[in-house]
């Protein structure tokens, strides 16, 4: 499964006193800017456009009707049926970004309103170890598809996976068949899912539940791919176009509905979400 | 311990002394049998105790049985359907009608190649798109007409390229994972040699799930588990251990029903024995799984599929 090099990752907690540098350089455009600017323009750079990583909550904040998000995340955290060490023991692993992002795993499931339309979205955040699927994001999408029917509410979910998580062996390639099965039930009750892909929708979260939407909308600035570039330039010396797996793409070739700025993800939501229910 | 090719290099010489033994009236036979009681001794030393590195390597040993030699051996009358009705047809995964013991099936089979022609023609195996959906229109057909389905599963992994990835690649293994999902008909999958990651699985989601004995079932190659985990390119037999890929180690965790027996040295050094034993458990199981009213065999599948995983309750740890 591919794994796809952290970009440059911004995150400035308005809350708290801006740490002693107030200002960054963006790798894109080289200028040095203001971080607070940066974060009000919801990780874009306010120089030269680039996308910066959103965290699952500031992702929450841009799409979710103030104070609307009921988290309802389950209370399960990743065990380790493999016994898996790398280069470091795969709690380890876990503990470490638990700890530094102050989530139980890679995804955050909840009730919200968008635009007044009642949903229930699953955001991954790939701070947690590339934001990979094991048996704990394959449960909480899982969980999160089933209190969609149970509401009858759409299922938005967010991706940002570098695919499945390689430590927990065969348990997180199933959790793709497993996903995949709870989507069909949506599908039986007639409750449409929407599909976001955002930086990067790759590996195994793309070759199943990601690529199973009703609607696929990606993010401008998305990587959607099965494969990662490296894994193929090695495996084949083939030259790749520049635009490779981008947002365009994807789009060129068929795999996805529409291509979306992140400042307009919302009223995009919106929107297509008034074709399928009423809002409240 | 010998390696498998000085096991094959007294296993001529023995040849060779029955060959004189014949040819010149000279007896020598009470020396050959006690070679060949020699040789099944080195042989038992050498398989009884395999690396998972070692099966990974056996799982694609050249003379490994491939799923043709299985059609071959197990079906009558295969009659193979081409193509997946959009762009072409992928010689990587092949479909088709059979007979299995006189029922009715569709046979879905990843197939490699044996020269390098053919692996040209074949991409080594390699499943492309087209081959998805090639699997997920044979499949459609057998729920049209109630004939039970059998994928034989051997890649190293979907195909990397260019083309595959302009195909949506990964669009095809998820609408092939759906339409499993659903399908009203029995699935019985086997992995035959190479169960790589996606590629794998896409054929993969099923009612019964068996593994050949030195096959491998993988989320990722050791190879490509020791760069990107162990940032170490020879730590693959390390990589393999930690991935619990054997039928056995599987079979032990529970994420495959069974495992079927290989003769000492694996599949290839007595093929019959082994298609006869892959067909005899084809046979029991989709015998016993037409037992089964189509609703109760999809809402089995669901289930099976909506528990797997592991972890742990975390309600009472603070954070």
């Amino acid at each position: 499964m591919p794994i796809f090099k952290d970009k440059e990752y911004l995150r400035v907690d308005l809350d708290k006193e801006p740490d002693e540098s107030l200002w960054m350089k963006c790798k894109s455009c080289g200028e040095l800017v203001f971080k607070r600017r940066v974060r009000e323009n919801n990780n874009i750079c306010p120089s030269c456009g680039e996308y910066f990583f959103l965290t699952a909550v500031e992702r929450i904040a841009l799409l979710a009707d103030e104070a609307s998000f009921e988290d309802m995340t389950l209370p399960i955290a990743a065990d380790d049926p493999l016994e898996f060490s790398d280069r470091k023991p795969y709690p380890d692993r876990v503990a470490d970004a638990q700890a530094r992002t102050g989530l139980g795993d890679a995804i955050l499931i909840g009730r919200a309103s968008i635009a007044g339309f009642p949903v229930v979205i699953g955001v991954m955040d790939f701070r947690f170890i590339g934001g990979s699927m094991g048996s704990v994001v394959g449960e909480q999408i899982c969980h999160g598809m089933e209190a969609a029917i149970e509401d009858r509410r759409p299922f938005v979910l967010v991706s940002s996976s570098g695919g499945a998580r390689v430590q927990e062996g065969l348990f997180s390639l199933l959790q793709m068949a497993k996903t995949v099965a709870v989507r069909a039930k949506m599908a039986e009750v007639g409750l449409p899912f929407i599909s976001v892909m955002t930086y990067p929708t790759s590996g195994g979260v793309q070759a199943s539940i990601a690529s199973l939407g009703d609607v696929i909308i990606a993010e401008r600035g998305a990587m959607i791919g099965f494969a990662g570039r490296r894994v193929i330039q090695n495996a084949m010396t083939q030259e790749l176009p520049s635009h490779f797996q981008s947002d365009a793409f994807a789009f060129e070739h068929g795999a996805i509905d529409r291509v979306v700025g992140r400042e307009g993800m919302r009223d995009e939501l919106s929107s297509l979400l008034g074709f399928f229910v009423e809002a409240q | 311990m010998s390696d498998e090719r000085t096991l094959d290099l007294l296993e001529a010489k023995i040849e060779e002394l029955r060959h004189l033994n014949a040819a010149d009236g000279i007896d020598l036979s009470k020396e050959i049998e006690r070679l060949k009681e020699k040789l099944d001794e080195l042989r038992q030393d050498l398989y009884a105790n395999l690396s998972d590195w070692e099966r990974v390597k056996l799982a694609r040993h050249p003379k490994r049985p491939y799923s043709l030699d299985y059609f071959d051996a197990i079906f009558t009358d295969f009659y193979e359907l081409h193509g997946d009705r959009i762009e072409g047809d992928d010689r990587a995964l092949l479909a088709g009608l059979a007979r299995l013991d006189g029922q009715v099936v569709v046979v879905l089979g990843q197939q490699k190649g044996r020269s390098t022609e053919e692996n040209k023609e074949r991409f080594f195996g390699m499943t492309r798109p087209q081959g998805y959906r090639k699997a997920r229109r044979a499949m459609q057909l057998a729920e049209r007409f109630g004939f039970p389905v059998i994928t034989l599963i051997d890649t190293p992994g979907a195909y990397p390229g260019l083309e595959s990835e302009e195909a949506n690649i990964g669009g095809a293994i998820a609408e092939s994972l759906l339409t499993m999902s659903g399908l009203r008909v029995p699935i019985v999958a086997v992995v035959i040699g190479e169960g790589g990651s996606g590629g794998a699985l896409a054929i993969g989601l099923a009612d019964r799930v068996l593994m050949l004995e030195n096959a491998v079932y993988t989320v990722i190659s050791p190879e490509s588990a020791a760069v990107i985990l162990w940032k170490d390119k020879e730590r693959m037999k390390e990589a393999a251990e930690a991935l619990n890929l054997t039928a056995e180690h599987l079979h032990d965790l529970g994420l495959i029903d069974g495992v079927i027996p290989e003769p000492l040295g694996g599949a290839h050094k007595d093929f019959e024995r082994t298609a006869s034993a892959l067909k005899d458990e084809l046979v029991r199981q989709v015998a016993e799984l037409a037992k089964w009213k189509a609703p109760d065999l999809v809402e089995e599948r669901y289930r099976r599929y909506r528990k797997v995983g592991r972890y742990r309750d975390a309600s009472l740890e603070s954070g």
